[in-house]
């Protein structure tokens, strides 16, 4: 219990089921403040679900998600506990009717009470930091994959979050647009952020990953440090997925 | 000819006067309509069982009933219960009743249009549902309303020519007083439709010209 207070984000135990379909099965780990862990898996094995108890848009069955001293599952501030963590998904989720800028910009001005001028000065240096000063006045319908996903990352940064959370960020990006995205990632894990990023992208995850979990039906595998998960994995299951990624996306690292 | 132009002259005050009553009872019925339509339909989205349990038979009734029968059934039964309606309001409330049950159908699919991924990532800024109702739902759920709108405003002026059942003097009804001295039919149901058709084109033409100028860049020409 001590740990809670070192760490982060420090998740104890955490169950979820989905009517009969049990997702979650006792998942525990922490995140200390600089530190980007990577989660493999294969699909359907509650990754993406433990993402989504950590900003509570699921609702765990059970255990505990500490970040610092606040108890997430039981806290009734949860809006501003979701201001402390980035949400980067699949889908980005831009808002269809305003521009890269006003995107950035909403947050700011809604959630944050940030008056406007200043607002927009934040917001354009988040959108300088993803590198996309060219597109602040595009919609998101007229933006490549590439672009909308760095949108939704400057928009996450712009709530100066402790923690960010990417969930496949780049799984729906055409293989050429995926890089763009991974650089931005890679140069905020550089810059300190504390990441916590599910992804199938093991060429980033050797690069960046302190830490790599890898699950598999609700559980935790196997955890070690990418050189040895890479090297000498020590569960047979873990060895046949990484086997079937390579198979798939080519060997980690030789992007 | 030149009768006919004067007949069409001096009945034309007549008929304006009915086309003044046929719009107020257009812009009540659109107001109750848009109004309760909308209660609905957030009941409907975000209602518990009861309440949604509730509008949905609400709408499966009112639009399976043909809006005469409704007119009448308006008209008629309140008095028997000792309740007096006017004409005028028996037509607005009758049509009123359909009106809620095709807008609040209306507003549904518009909030539904606003994909999920857009919901989640308004929760996650620390948006609540108030927040995220009305800075990213509400602004793209009015652009998509305006087509299915402009429907149905054709939709309820039109609908509004019934109340001539129950003697309103509307635009029908007066074209009839108008009928039954100078007989010539044809020339005055002519002048009536063409009435119609400039409230109905003129108003939908604006609002096509409001649809295009709301229009979000970038959409229609992929949407992602």
């Amino acid at each position: 219990m001590e740990d809670k207070n070192r760490s982060l984000l420090n998740i104890i135990d955490l169950k979820k089921s989905f009517g009969d379909n049990l997702v979650l099965d006792g998942i525990s780990f922490s995140l200390d403040t600089g530190e980007n862990k990577v989660i493999i898996g294969p699909s359907g094995t509650g990754k993406s679900t433990v993402l989504n108890c950590v900003n509570r848009l699921v609702v765990p069955d059970g255990g505990e998600i500490w970040l610092e001293d606040t108890e997430i599952i039981s806290c009734n501030n949860i809006n501003e506990i979701r201001q402390e963590i980035g949400y980067v998904f699949q889908g980005f989720g831009l808002f269809h009717h305003l521009t890269a800028l006003r995107n950035v910009m909403l947050g700011l001005i809604r959630v944050k009470k940030v008056p406007k001028k200043e607002a927009k000065e934040q917001a354009i240096a988040k959108l300088e930091q993803v590198g996309l000063l060219d597109v602040l006045d595009s919609y998101p319908a007229q933006l490549s994959g590439g672009q909308k996903q760095r949108v939704a990352i400057a928009r996450a940064l712009a709530m100066e979050p402790k923690l960010m959370l990417f969930d496949e960020p780049t799984s729906a990006l055409d293989p050429e647009l995926i890089g763009e995205v991974l650089n931005v990632m890679k140069n905020l894990a550089r810059e300190g952020m504390t990441m916590l990023v599910v992804t199938h992208e093991m060429g980033f995850a050797r690069a960046v990953s302190d830490e790599i979990i890898f699950m598999e039906k609700g559980k935790i595998v196997e955890k070690s440090s990418p050189e040895k998960m890479f090297k000498q994995p020590e569960n047979p299951r873990t060895r046949e997925f990484l086997f079937k990624l390579d198979e798939l996306y080519g060997k980690g690292g030789e992007e | 000819m030149s009768a006919r132009l004067e007949l069409i002259r001096r009945s034309l005050p007549a008929l304006l006067g009915g086309t003044v009553i046929t719009i107020q009872m257009t812009v009540l019925i659109l107001l109750f309509g848009v109004f309760f339509g909308l209660i609905f339909a957030f009941g409907q989205v975000y209602g518990n069982k009861p309440i949604r349990w509730f509008v949905n038979i609400y709408e499966k009734l009112f639009r399976s009933i043909p809006e005469l029968v409704l007119l009448l059934l308006v008209f008629y039964g309140p008095p028997s219960i000792g309740i007096r309606i006017s004409p005028f309001n028996a037509a607005v409330l009758g049509l009123s009743l359909r009106a809620t049950a095709y807008m609040s159908q209306i507003f549904r699919g518009t909030f539904k249009s606003v994909g999920s991924d857009q919901i989640t990532a308004a929760y996650s800024l620390g948006m609540g549902k108030y927040k995220t109702f009305l800075f990213v739902i509400l602004p793209q759920a009015i652009r998509v309303f305006i087509p299915p709108f402009a429907n149905e405003y054709a939709i309820i002026l039109k609908d509004t020519s019934l109340a001539y059942a129950l003697g309103v003097a509307e635009l029908l009804r007066q074209g009839q007083y108008i009928i039954a001295v100078a007989y010539d039919p044809l020339t005055i149901f002519l002048v009536i439709a063409v009435i119609y058709f400039i409230l109905t084109f003129g108003v939908t033409r604006l609002l096509k010209l409001l649809e295009n100028k709301l229009k979000i860049p970038g959409i229609g020409v992929e949407i992602g």
